[in-house]
């Protein structure tokens, strides 16, 4: 029954939401900023961590290939298809519902009890609409970018250590990563990365948009926020892996 | 003038309001007191729509609030300004662009005009050279100053005040009573406050509502309060040694 309550509130939340903003001019300032917060200001962990996942899958690969029938190009084809299929778009969507999630999450249920929503609210100006939007469109149009140089810096970071162990060759790594390549690939992590944007964005605002109370519940719902998201995150990754890859 | 008739609010099974009849007159400052718990945040709220009444009616000049649609309600709020208890103010706003929001949301002014006229409400405020300023970097005071000038920056028919001296030290409660009082009448607003305060019952209460245990129990002037036998509010306003002393 909590399960069907919460939900009915996120969908009529999502209603108030998607209706056109009272100043459109404003709106697209507003995408601008989240593009900074929620893009720029998060390329430094995404790129760190893509690179050091990289290098970690292309050890890993270059450390499970035993027999010598298997050619060592097969170390930059795994390194791609796991990168591109599974590491950049949930790994990083995963790191992004912590970092960006917890803010928003905190950000909207500070302006909540600190009455800045009423505030909105009784200056005739929806404020889910006016908080929430700007965000969900910047996300679902800032995150593919953002997973699009994750996948190209991971892929750079399997290199560099294809070349420092010295277990691979550059020559190897490269050729691997040409061959057999399927631009879907890229386009199925795209599609993820969209709707992983949408449920960090709707499912954090919606905690903190739901806060009631202080400090302690600000903080609370900043957790909350991180935890479903990742759950939805990870629900989601196996239905659209289904659907789209099936 | 503001008119609410009847008025009905409960929370789950716990009464809130309980049959309340009050009307707040244009130009005047009318103050809504009552001891803490007694409803009258809950009451504020719901004549500016904050929280929906279970029961009873709203008019704001004869249109009836409670009986609106959203769209009309939003309509009805951009004649409304309030300020808020901590103020409000957007964190991540400075002064010059709290005050201008309202402005850049609901008027037609170009950037110069905009800037002349959060600088005019913030003159009036006594906030000059104070645009560039974060909400973090002000004092309790100029915080309800700006949410005032932010308040009053698109004109309002009607201000709402809730508890505007709380945290303040008595010379700046006194200031910002003044104020309140002066922008009133400067305006011609119907301004409602909600306040515990006494010293602001006795300096600007042109009518006062006195809210005990969800009901209107007394109504009056500032003169009126001082002398009236009612018991409960004569525990409410001379609840310390001192003012019973000096009554």
């Amino acid at each position: 029954m909590k399960l069907i309550s919460i939900l009915g509130k996120y969908l009529l939340l999502m209603q108030q939401v998607f209706v056109k903003p009272d100043r459109v001019k404003l709106f697209f300032r507003q995408i601008m900023s989240e593009f900074i917060t929620l893009g720029v200001d998060s390329l430094g962990i995404v790129l760190i961590i893509s690179v050091f996942v990289g290098a970690v899958v292309a050890i890993q690969t270059a450390y499970n290939i035993d027999s010598p029938l298997i050619p060592l190009s097969m170390v930059g084809f795994t390194t791609r298809q796991s990168i591109i299929l599974e590491f950049s778009p949930t790994i990083i969507s995963l790191v992004l519902a912590g970092k960006v999630g917890s803010r928003i999450a905190s950000e909207i249920g500070t302006m909540r009890v600190t009455g800045q929503i009423d505030a909105l609210e009784i200056m005739g100006i929806n404020p889910a609409n006016f908080l929430m939007q700007p965000k969900i469109f910047a996300a679902v149009i800032i995150n593919p970018v953002l997973i699009t140089l994750s996948i190209g810096f991971a892929l750079f970071g399997g290199w560099i250590a294809c070349i420092f162990t010295g277990e691979v060759t550059s020559t190897d790594y490269i050729s691997g990563l040409r061959s057999f390549f399927d631009p879907y690939t890229i386009t199925y992590s795209l599609i993820k990365t969209s709707v992983f944007a949408f449920i960090i964005t709707t499912v954090s605002g919606y905690h903190g948009y739901q806060t009631r109370g202080g400090a302690l519940e600000v903080g609370a719902a900043s957790t909350k926020a991180v935890v479903y998201s990742s759950i939805l995150i990870i629900i989601f990754n196996l239905i659209l892996t289904q659907l789209l890859l099936a | 003038m503001i008119e609410a008739h009847n008025i009905f609010k409960s929370f789950g099974d716990k009464l809130i309001l309980n049959d309340i009849s009050v009307k707040f007159q244009k130009g005047k400052t009318n103050l809504i007191i009552g001891q803490s718990g007694s409803g009258k945040t809950v009451l504020m709220k719901c004549l500016v729509g904050l929280f929906e009444i279970d029961k009873g009616s709203i008019f704001y000049n004869n249109r009836n609030f409670s009986r609106m649609s959203f769209k009309q309600k939003k309509e009805i709020r951009k004649e409304i300004g309030m300020l808020f208890q901590g103020g409000a103010l957007f964190d991540y706003m400075n002064v010059e662009e709290n005050v201008g929001f309202p402005l850049l949301m609901f008027s037609d002014m170009n950037t110069q005009q905009r800037k002349e006229r959060v600088d005019f409400c913030l003159r009036r405020v006594n906030l000059e050279k104070s645009n560039k300023l974060m909400p973090s970097e002000l004092s309790g005071g100029m915080i309800k100053r700006v949410a005032i000038a932010r308040a009053i920056s698109l004109n309002p028919a009607y201000l709402f005040c809730d508890e505007p001296n709380s945290g303040l030290d008595p010379q700046t409660s006194n200031v910002i009573d003044n104020l309140i009082s002066e922008i009133t009448k400067e305006f011609d607003i119907t301004t409602v406050v909600n306040t515990h305060d006494m010293n602001s019952v006795v300096e600007i209460g042109d009518f006062i509502a006195f809210i005990y245990q969800g009901q209107l129990w007394w109504q009056g002037d500032k003169n009126q309060i001082l002398k009236t036998e009612n018991k409960e509010i004569n525990d409410f306003v001379f609840a310390s040694e001192l003012t019973r002393k000096l009554k």
